[in-house]
């Protein structure tokens, strides 16, 4: 409660207070109880920045602190949510993730950091959503989560949780995933919608501009599933339809190939970000 | 009777009207781009300030203040500054240039330019259904829009 109504509180403040003239990004540093978060640093090899910030630099003192304090962060009731169904008995063979993984301390702590992951059964890359849907259909007789529903959002947030404070870095030389980043990367920079807007236009050339009342951050994804004020907690393929959509475009399924291609390739662009998940954004 | 007729003389009129706006249209893609912008009015009607600026404000029409700041209008929250502002911008183009930078800015500027063509139908993949072959404005909005923005002088 007391955390909804700290939510609640930073909205109204934020819609009341007439737009702040930001430029770039902030100097600050976080540390989430005590644990060191990588929001900037130096980009990989053959990206078009030279240094990578994380989203968290560019939203207000406020909204920052709400992500300070694993108590004060709105998205954290969702992890909790999450945990609860990591030890839940589903499907026909009565097993819950916790009867193979046990402790997801351990056999989850690193896994938000290095998916999306080469996938040889299905031949694609698989992102934490999918690997779900995979362990309840094969290894628990259970049906796969739809999109966003049913607790997709607060287990994968729950999976990623357990992978703060580490680095993200992809494995671009298993299988075909060089092949994905290059499609992913073509998605990009492709110029969608009646507004004719790449994703480029507005998180690379406007990068540290005002859009209206937005800051335009990088476009990262180390935070997902984030927990927006606006909205609540939020996936990575809602958040990309939803930027897809302001475009005046038609917008592409969730885990459809070019979506896979693109969450292949963003994470890339975020390469040495600490895993953040849950964030908080505006 | 006389009710009668006034209806059908009124009717006519309306038909007439809207035949003769829609003649002297110029379609998204006959818009001829030269040296100093778009010479000729895109409706032959002129453009109305006071719309023009509602069109400039609309989030769901021109949307100008997403992307520029506009000090005639400090009452409204949230100016962007992915463009420059637009403080006296009709001192710095005349009218030809400022139809030609609204109705598409690509060829004035570069084709890389963020801001949307708001009159030309050179537009980004899978366009939503519902839009396909829709402009941003109607030609008439871009001309008020256009009036507008000549009232902005220092
Ligand atoms: C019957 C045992 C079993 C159950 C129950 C199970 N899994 Fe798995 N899980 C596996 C096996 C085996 C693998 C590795 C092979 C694969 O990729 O499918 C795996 C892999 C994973 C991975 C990838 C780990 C990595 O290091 O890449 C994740 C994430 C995962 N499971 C999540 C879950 C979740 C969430 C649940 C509950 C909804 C669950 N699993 C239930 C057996 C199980
Ligand atoms: C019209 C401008 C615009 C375009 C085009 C656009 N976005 Fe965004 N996007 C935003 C705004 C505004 C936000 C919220 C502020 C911010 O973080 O930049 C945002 C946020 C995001 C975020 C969340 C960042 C975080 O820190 O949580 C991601 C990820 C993202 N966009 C990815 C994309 C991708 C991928 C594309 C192309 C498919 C895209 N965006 C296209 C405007 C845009
Ligand atoms: C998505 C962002 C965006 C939107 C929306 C937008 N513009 Fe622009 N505009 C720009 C950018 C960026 C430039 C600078 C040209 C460049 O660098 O490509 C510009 C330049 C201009 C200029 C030239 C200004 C000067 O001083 O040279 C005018 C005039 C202008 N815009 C008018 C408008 C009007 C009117 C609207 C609404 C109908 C609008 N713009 C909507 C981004 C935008």
């Amino acid at each position: 409660m007391k955390r909804l109504l700290l939510a609640g509180v930073v909205l109204a403040a934020s819609i009341a207070g007439s737009g702040p003239v930001w430029a770039d990004p902030v100097e600050d540093t976080l540390e989430i109880d005590g644990m060191p978060i990588v929001t900037q640093t130096a980009a990989p090899e053959g990206h078009p920045f030279d240094e990578v910030y994380s989203g968290w630099l560019f939203r207000s003192a406020e909204t920052r602190d709400l992500e300070r304090d694993t108590f004060e962060n709105p998205g954290m009731i969702a992890v909790e949510d999450g945990e609860a169904m990591w030890n839940t008995v589903m499907g026909s063979e009565g097993k819950s993730c916790a009867s193979c993984h046990e402790d997801a301390s351990v056999s989850m702590k690193g896994v938000g950091a290095h998916y999306p992951k080469w996938d040889a059964d299905s031949g694609k890359p698989i992102n934490v959503e999918l690997q779900i849907n995979k362990c309840l259909t094969e290894q628990m007789g259970a049906e796969p989560l739809p999109f966003n529903k049913n607790g997709q959002r607060e287990l994968t947030a729950y999976i990623k949780h357990q992978s703060l404070g580490m680095p993200v870095e992809l494995d671009l030389t298993e299988g075909d995933m060089q092949s994905w980043w290059d499609r992913g990367k073509d998605v990009y920079y492709t110029r969608t919608g009646q507004l004719n807007l790449a994703c480029a236009s507005c998180h690379e050339t406007a990068m540290g501009k005002m859009i209206r009342a937005d800051h335009l951050s990088q476009g990262q994804v180390n935070g997902f599933p984030t927990y927006r004020l606006k909205n609540g907690l939020t996936s990575l393929h809602q958040r990309f339809r939803g930027c897809i959509r302001d475009t005046r475009a038609e917008q592409p399924k969730a885990f459809s190939d070019d979506l896979m291609a693109l969450e292949t390739y963003v994470t890339w662009r975020g390469t040495g970000l600490s895993v953040e998940t849950p964030s908080v954004r505006q | 009777m006389t009710r009668r007729i006034k209806f059908t003389l009124g009717a006519i009129a309306a038909v007439v009207l809207s035949t003769a706006a829609f003649a002297s249209e110029v379609a998204p893609d006959a818009v001829e781009y030269g040296d100093e912008g778009v010479m000729t009015s895109l409706t032959g009607v002129a453009g109305d300030p006071a719309a023009g600026a509602e069109t400039f404000k609309s989030r769901k029409l021109g949307n100008c203040l997403a992307c520029h700041a506009n000090p005639d209008m400090a009452g409204e929250q949230f100016h962007g500054d992915v463009g420059p502002s637009l403080e006296g911008v009709a001192d710095r183009w005349e009218e030809p240039m400022l139809r030609a930078i609204v109705a598409n800015s690509k060829q004035i500027f570069t084709d890389e330019t963020i801001m949307p063509g708001f009159y030309s139908l050179e537009v980004g993949k899978h366009v939503r259904e519902s839009l396909v072959g829709e402009t941003i404005l109607t030609a008439q909005q871009v001309e008020d829009v256009v009036a507008y923005l000549g009232t902005l002088k220092e």
